[in-house]
């Protein structure tokens, strides 16, 4: 696979064994795929088909065991820890399934946070997490606690958080599994606008319908490798 | 916004932060109490000695401490009183005599201490007019007078009024022998003074054991403690630059007293045993919740990871948790212990039953701590450095989280 400008994520042939006590499990096995700047893309198939390893090597969260992956025109792979940390935090926003966000911080806190680690002064940081909390609905709520908001709520901070950072792709693992169909309609809404607007590159992984109906590409897993490939 | 996450966290789980609090401020007023009690303690015992006996320093010739040779004589006083009168932080100074002699009485004979003093500066330094229970100190005019220790008085059979015979060798060789008058009957408190002490004017002294105007001691007193150690350098200086028959040595009461010194030492080294337990427990709850801490937050710290944390981040965290944990405690254990220690040194303990035993180190029945900044801040200072140590093992371990697995925990 030839490296293009346009490509944000370029996987090559790679593949991810786990060992389980004396099992050898193959979660991905040899997978090639490239994904363009500012694709709206879901990564979709049943449990296990090796979506969320996938997203976790896009993300530098976990190291193939054979293979390469290029983000942003950067080889990720072989990277050493505090390398990838400096990655995950400038080029990487993360949306998790059970939301993860701080429950010592506030909504705006948690937003600032990731800033305070780039290093953004606090007058900018406030500003920024002020507007990007009022862009995803959660006006008035900028000092709420986790535990007083709901999960949809929570998820929309999760999303800030991704956002705000100004990264060059979002990784998103399953946003929508623990919250109701609208709320979900409501959070995948929202991250399309951002997408368009933004032209920031989501990549999804889902199993949920609805989700995939919002996706302008929809690559398919099954047994770790890609089964189908489809641009809307 | 590290430190006001640290807070927070501290307070994430109220129940086991106050324990944890307590544990350290239990640790800090037990360690204030005990030390102000020990150095209160031990400040009674080398006040007791110095005011009966050794003063704070002592000039002596060199050798004399360590025979008691009646021979070995400071030869020109004189001098050493100049000497004194010059030399800063010395409050006082008086010269002593001593001779061993058989003391009999009608009914029986024990040997004894008899010492020569001067009536008119020892009770300025040592505390002897304030311990006679009966009769009266010595007064200028005296000359065979005697004051005498109660439980020697008691051996002897004597009361105030009685007379004892004195049968001892004089400096010269010559047999010393004379008649004293009981005038008074003191109680120091530690038995083997009182036992064997008997004091005498000085001038009697001179003449009846043929000292020719000579003194064996020149026992002097400082304005503190703190102020031996410089003002002995300056004596020790110029008493060497004296022209005697004897070198000349100036001793501090720890010198003198080495029994006190190694008593003092004995139940310091028991008291760093109890600290030292008591400072491994509150260690190991400190790592204990840290280590409750590291574990409940594993899937956070994977996130903190995940979003770009640093390691070295979430451990700058977990110092600052430990260290709010930490002050918290002691900052309450330091309050808590200087009060009670306060309350303790202003009605004083009685020690019961103990009471004879101490008498013995010159403990009175009541003993006070004596709070200082550095037994209010010694013991809490350690337990700081000690609960910061003990919580870094926690705080390097985060360094092996794998954030992937760690978001995998429940």
């Amino acid at each position: 696979m030839e490296h293009t400008p346009n490509h944000m994520v370029e996987i090559i042939d790679v593949s991810k064994t786990y060992t389980q006590g004396k099992l050898e499990v193959h979660a991905l096995a040899g997978i090639s795929l490239a994904l363009d700047r500012g694709e709206f893309t879901a990564l979709a198939g049943p449990s296990g088909s090796g979506k969320t390893t996938l997203l976790n090597l896009i993300g530098g969260l976990d190291s193939p065991s054979c293979g390469r992956i290029v983000l942003d025109g950067k080889e990720v792979t072989g990277l050493s820890q505090s390398r990838l940390a400096d990655m995950r935090l400038n080029k990487i926003g993360f949306v998790f399934q059970a939301y993860n966000i701080i429950p010592v911080l506030s909504a705006r806190e948690n937003v600032e946070y990731v800033m305070l680690m780039q290093g953004v002064p606090a007058k900018e940081r406030t500003d920024r997490a002020r507007a990007i909390l009022d862009e995803v609905g959660l006006a008035n709520m900028h000092d709420r606690r986790p535990a007083e908001l709901s999960g949809g709520q929570q998820q929309r901070v999760a999303v800030a958080r991704a956002i705000v950072s100004r990264p060059a792709i979002v990784l998103a693992d399953e946003p929508t599994a623990n919250l109701d169909s609208a709320t979900g309609q409501g959070l995948l809404e929202m991250m399309a606008k951002m997408n368009e607007k933004r032209g920031v590159t989501f990549i999804f992984s889902t199993h949920d319908k609805m989700v995939m109906e919002y996706a302008r590409r929809i690559v398919r897993l099954k047994d770790g490798l890609v089964s189908d490939d489809t641009t809307k | 916004m590290e430190l006001l996450m640290a807070w927070r966290n501290v307070w994430r789980n109220p129940r086991r932060t106050i324990l944890t609090i307590l544990a350290i401020a239990f640790a800090c007023i037990l360690l204030v109490f005990m030390l102000s009690l020990q150095i209160g303690m031990y400040e009674v015992m080398i006040n007791t000695a110095v005011k009966t006996r050794t003063g704070h320093m002592q000039v002596l010739a060199d050798g004399y401490n360590q025979d008691h040779k009646i021979r070995k004589v400071i030869s020109d006083p004189e001098a050493v009183a100049r000497i004194l009168d010059d030399t800063p932080h010395i409050t006082g100074y008086t010269f002593r005599a001593n001779g061993f002699a058989l003391l009999s009485s009608d009914q029986r004979t024990y040997g004894g201490l008899i010492t020569g003093v001067d009536p008119v500066s020892e009770p300025r330094i040592s505390n002897i007019k304030s311990i006679i229970r009966k009769g009266r100190f010595l007064s200028p005019s005296d000359t065979n007078s005697a004051v005498i220790g109660s439980l020697l008085a008691k051996r002897l059979k004597i009361d105030l009024g009685d007379e004892l015979v004195v049968l001892g060798s004089a400096r010269d060789g010559a047999i010393a022998a004379t008649v004293l008058t009981v005038a008074g009957i003191f109680s120091s408190g530690m038995d083997d003074y009182d036992r064997s002490a008997i004091q005498i004017p000085l001038a009697h002294f001179q003449e009846v054991f043929a000292m020719e105007g000579t003194v064996h001691e020149a026992v002097i007193t400082c304005d503190s403690l703190w102020n031996v150690g410089s003002a002995q350098t300056a004596i020790s200086k110029a008493v060497a630059g004296l022209e005697q028959k004897r070198r000349l040595t100036c001793l501090s009461w720890d010198e003198l007293t080495p029994g006190l010194v190694q008593s003092i030492q004995m139940d310091l080294g028991g008291g760093l045993i109890f600290y030292g337990i008591l400072l491994i427990m509150v260690a190991f709850s400190i790592m204990n919740t840290f280590l409750m801490a590291v574990f409940e937050r594993t899937r956070e710290f994977g996130t903190l990871m995940a979003i770009g944390a640093r390691p070295g981040r979430l451990t700058t965290m977990l110092v600052y948790e430990s260290a709010f944990l930490t002050l918290c405690g002691i900052g309450l254990g330091i309050g808590a212990g200087c009060l009670l220690t306060l309350w303790a040194q202003h009605a004083g303990i009685p020690m019961g039953d103990a009471e004879g035993m101490l008498r013995q180190y010159g403990i009175p029945g009541l003993i006070r701590p004596k709070l200082t900044l550095a037994t209010a801040l010694a013991g809490p200072a350690v337990v700081f450095l000690i609960t910061m140590l003990t919580a870094l093992y926690p705080a390097v371990k985060v360094h092996r989280i794998i954030p992937v697995d760690a978001m995998r925990a429940a």
